[in-house]
């Protein structure tokens, strides 16, 4: 349960390795009340590091437990989520899994059909199901971090971009469908955060990092449905970014 | 009657969550209700719910079932033993007003009038005069309980049950009936000594002292006062006033008890008209300057010299019952309370000191002595002294909480499950150390599983 002051007790992850889900485990458990932790995710060094990592976070009263989740296989979403929720209520679902394509793969049919696969197609069954068990359950939050690329694809990265605009709008329509049942949607956009999606890239301005975009999710868990951007200040850059006529959009430099 | 989903919260506005809420009309149609979840219609279980005065999440029960006690509201008549049956639904209020006039008082009342019975023996309620009479639970004669499987059991003092339920905070079934013994009174007014003190010492001294002339005391804290002025109170200590004194604006019962029919006398409970709280303090107005402000200018008000005063019952031990909503004061996050109980008084100097130092923005906190403990399991309150503090749902006060909880669990203390909605799960069996053994009795009574609410899932306690 979360407590008066919005502490969880209790996180799943669905994408165990994810820089920024690491870093939010971190914050939520500073928050001193978390005790169950299933990291759901590709087996492998970087999902066996986050274990440890989260392991040492919750200390003695916690219990860490790994689940073997892929996200281009939709077809085994509901039974790895049923299994999260099978040792008791789950406070808050992270969905942090994603891939960001670079400019061979969005050229090659397959391979640009397969990034909306894992970006939209396997977010749209693993937050489906963890609606299911929430709802059931009476409270939690799903926290969905999408990203301000969905917000106005731009052309270096429209392919991103457009299956976080198919997320963003996907989970903001299920905090609609969810008000009132005592669980809330918290869609995330942050900017440019670095981490090691983005290792390699130029840093971009307002660029952050994984423990800021962190601090803001766990502001938000239990605060309501709403939308959150990392930094803040984005909300305004592209509430004007938003109306520029196409023939200038195209031209900026992000 | 089934009403519906609903979003509920505790009194404290900080813990919300929705459940399929009933109203029950009687003993039978709750026992029917616990034999169909019995059967396994219910998977998120089931808790009763009073008048949701818990602060925290006692009262809630995410995504299960709910059985509100509004409809179970008979009042039986008194016998001339003083002893009354009445449905768990029933306030004290409502009770103080039917018994009032005919010469009978409640053996205890929380601070507020708005709380049922049935949440008054679920939390073994307190008040003033538990350094006398101990909590409710030593004067329910018996209870009509559903237990988990739907059966209707007579549960009394001594039996095995009864500390399962007595305090057991609505996990060991629905209680439907309390037979509650009253105690006589000759007059609806108290007689109320006021005095101020200047600090801690002085305020512990002085309620040692009227523990032992006064049957109600309690002591009202300024926690943001700072170094010797630390500790500083207002005390009033009260008596029913007695048909010898004069009573200033009081009316004394003409003629002896009465039991059934008609009242003996115009002697009456009347918590007076209701005022709306305002719907929101500005937030400016919760900081700790203004809160100092605040408790600065109640303390002064106070009688600097000892006064006494002839007081209405409901304004002597309801006074926050005339503001109606005055918990949405703080707004959307909401408030909670912090209230632990303490035999040792360094404990009690290093919890102020602590709220102080950390300028923990609490408004005036009630301190008080307890008498000893009932010995039942969960039963709040222990000898010694007991501290509740309101403070704002911040998430920055979480880390003083918290430090504040384990000097409480250092010194043997322990939290109060009715107020709380943030402590840490596992300082609960340190605090109470008979847990295990409430465990076992509560699964005699619930074999299924069936009961169970928010507070029970964030504290593991069953
Ligand atoms: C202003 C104020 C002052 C207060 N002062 C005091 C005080 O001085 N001393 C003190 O001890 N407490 C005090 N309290 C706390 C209050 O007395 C308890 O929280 C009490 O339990 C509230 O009763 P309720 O009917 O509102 O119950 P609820 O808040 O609705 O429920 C409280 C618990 O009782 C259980 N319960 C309710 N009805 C039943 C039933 N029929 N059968 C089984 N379980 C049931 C619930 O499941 C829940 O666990 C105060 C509260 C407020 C708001
Ligand atoms: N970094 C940014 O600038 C930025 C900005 C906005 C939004 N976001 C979003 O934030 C989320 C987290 O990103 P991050 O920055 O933390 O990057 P990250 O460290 O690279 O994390 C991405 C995660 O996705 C997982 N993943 C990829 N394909 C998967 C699949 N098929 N099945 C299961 N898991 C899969 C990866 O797991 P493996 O270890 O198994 O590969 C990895 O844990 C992503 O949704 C990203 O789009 C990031």
């Amino acid at each position: 349960m979360l407590d008066a002051l919005r502490s969880p007790q209790s996180v799943l992850v669905l994408g165990a390795s994810s820089d920024i889900a690491q870093a939010t485990v971190a914050a939520l458990a500073r928050r001193g009340r978390l005790d169950r932790v299933v990291l759901a995710g590709r087996p492998g060094p970087r999902r066996d590091a986050a274990v440890q990592k989260a392991t040492s976070e919750v200390g003695r009263r916690g219990v860490v437990r790994a689940l073997d989740f892929d996200a281009t296989r939709p077809d085994e979403h509901e039974a790895v989520v049923a299994e999260a929720f099978a040792d008791g209520d789950v406070d808050v679902v992270l969905l942090a899994f994603g891939v960001l394509p670079d400019a061979a793969t969005a050229a090659a049919p397959d391979a640009a059909a397969a990034v909306v696969t894992t970006n939209f197609t396997g977010a749209v069954s693993a937050l489906t199901a963890s609606a299911a068990r929430l709802r059931a359950q009476g409270h939690g939050t799903m926290v969905v971090l999408s990203s301000v690329a969905g917000e106005r694809p731009r052309r270096s990265n429209y392919l991103y971009g457009a299956t976080k605009a198919g997320l963003d709008a996907f989970a903001t329509g299920l905090g609609d469908d969810l008000a009132g049942t005592g669980v809330e949607v918290v869609v995330v956009r942050p900017g440019f955060v670095r981490t090691s999606m983005t290792a390699g890239l130029g840093p971009a301005p307002l660029s952050v990092d994984a423990s800021d975009v962190a601090e803001a999710v766990v502001a938000a868990v239990g605060g309501g449905t709403r939308t959150v951007w990392v930094p803040g200040a984005l909300r305004l850059v592209m509430s004007v970014l938003r109306h520029l006529p196409r023939a200038v959009f195209r031209r900026l430099p992000i | 009657m089934n009403t519906g989903t609903q979003r509920l919260s505790g009194w404290g506005r900080a813990n919300t969550s929705p459940a399929l809420v009933s109203h029950e009309e009687s003993t039978a149609a709750v026992a029917a209700l616990v034999r169909s979840a019995a059967a396994g219609g219910l998977p998120r279980g089931i808790l009763a719910r009073g008048l949701g005065r818990s602060y925290g999440d006692a009262a809630l029960n995410a995504g299960g079932r709910v059985v509100r006690t509004d409809r179970l509201t008979a009042i039986g008549d008194v016998q001339p033993d003083g002893t009354v049956e009445v449905g768990s639904g029933v306030s004290i209020a409502e009770l103080l007003r039917h018994v009032v006039p005919r010469g009978w008082f409640v053996p205890v009342t929380p601070g507020t009038g708005h709380v049922t019975l049935g949440g008054a023996v679920a939390a073994d309620v307190h008040g003033k005069n538990h350094h006398r009479e101990g909590s409710v639970g030593r004067h329910v004669v018996r209870l009509q309980l559903v237990d988990g499987t739907g059966e209707v059991r007579t549960v009394s003092p001594g039996d095995p049950a009864y500390g399962a339920v007595v305090g057991g905070m609505g996990l060991s079934g629905i209680v439907t009936k309390v037979t509650l013994r009253l105690r006589p009174i000759s007059s609806a007014t108290l007689t109320v000594r006021t005095t101020r003190t200047a600090d801690l010492d002085a305020t512990m001294s002085a309620l040692q002292e009227a523990d032992r002339t006064h049957r109600y005391t309690v002591a009202w804290l300024d926690t943001l006062a700072k170094g010797s002025g630390l500790g500083r109170a207002v005390l009033t200590a009260g008596d029913h006033t007695t048909s010898g004194e004069a009573p200033r604006g009081g009316v004394p019962v003409g003629g002896g008890h009465s039991t059934a029919g008609e009242p003996a006398s115009s002697i009456a409970y009347s918590p007076g008209r209701s005022l709306p709280a305002p719907p929101w303090v500005p937030s400016a107005l919760l900081s700790p300057t203004t809160m100092r402000a605040f408790n600065e200018a109640y303390f002064r008000a106070a009688p600097a010299r000892p006064r006494v005063t002839t007081e209405s019952i409901a304004s002597f031990f309801h006074p926050l019952d005339v503001v109606r909503g005055w918990n949405r004061m703080y707004g959307r996050p909401g408030f909670l309370q912090h209230q632990f109980a303490v035999a040792d008084p360094q404990c009690l100097r290093a919890v102020l000191e602590l709220f102080s130092r950390e300028r923990v923005p609490g408004f005036l906190a009630v301190l008080k002595r307890f008498g000893p403990s009932s010995g039942l399991p969960l039963s709040f309150p222990t000898a010694g002294w007991t501290l509740a503090t309101d403070v704002p749902a911040s998430p920055q006060l979480g880390p003083v909480l918290d430090r504040a909880d384990e000097l409480v669990a250092s010194y043997g203390g322990r939290l109060y499950l009715a107020k709380d909605s943030r402590m840490r799960p596992e300082l609960l069996p340190a605090m109470y150390p008979d847990l295990d053994h409430w465990r076992q009795e509560r699964a005699l009574l619930d074999p299924h599983h069936l009961f169970v609410s928010d507070l029970s899932r964030r504290l593991h306690l069953c």
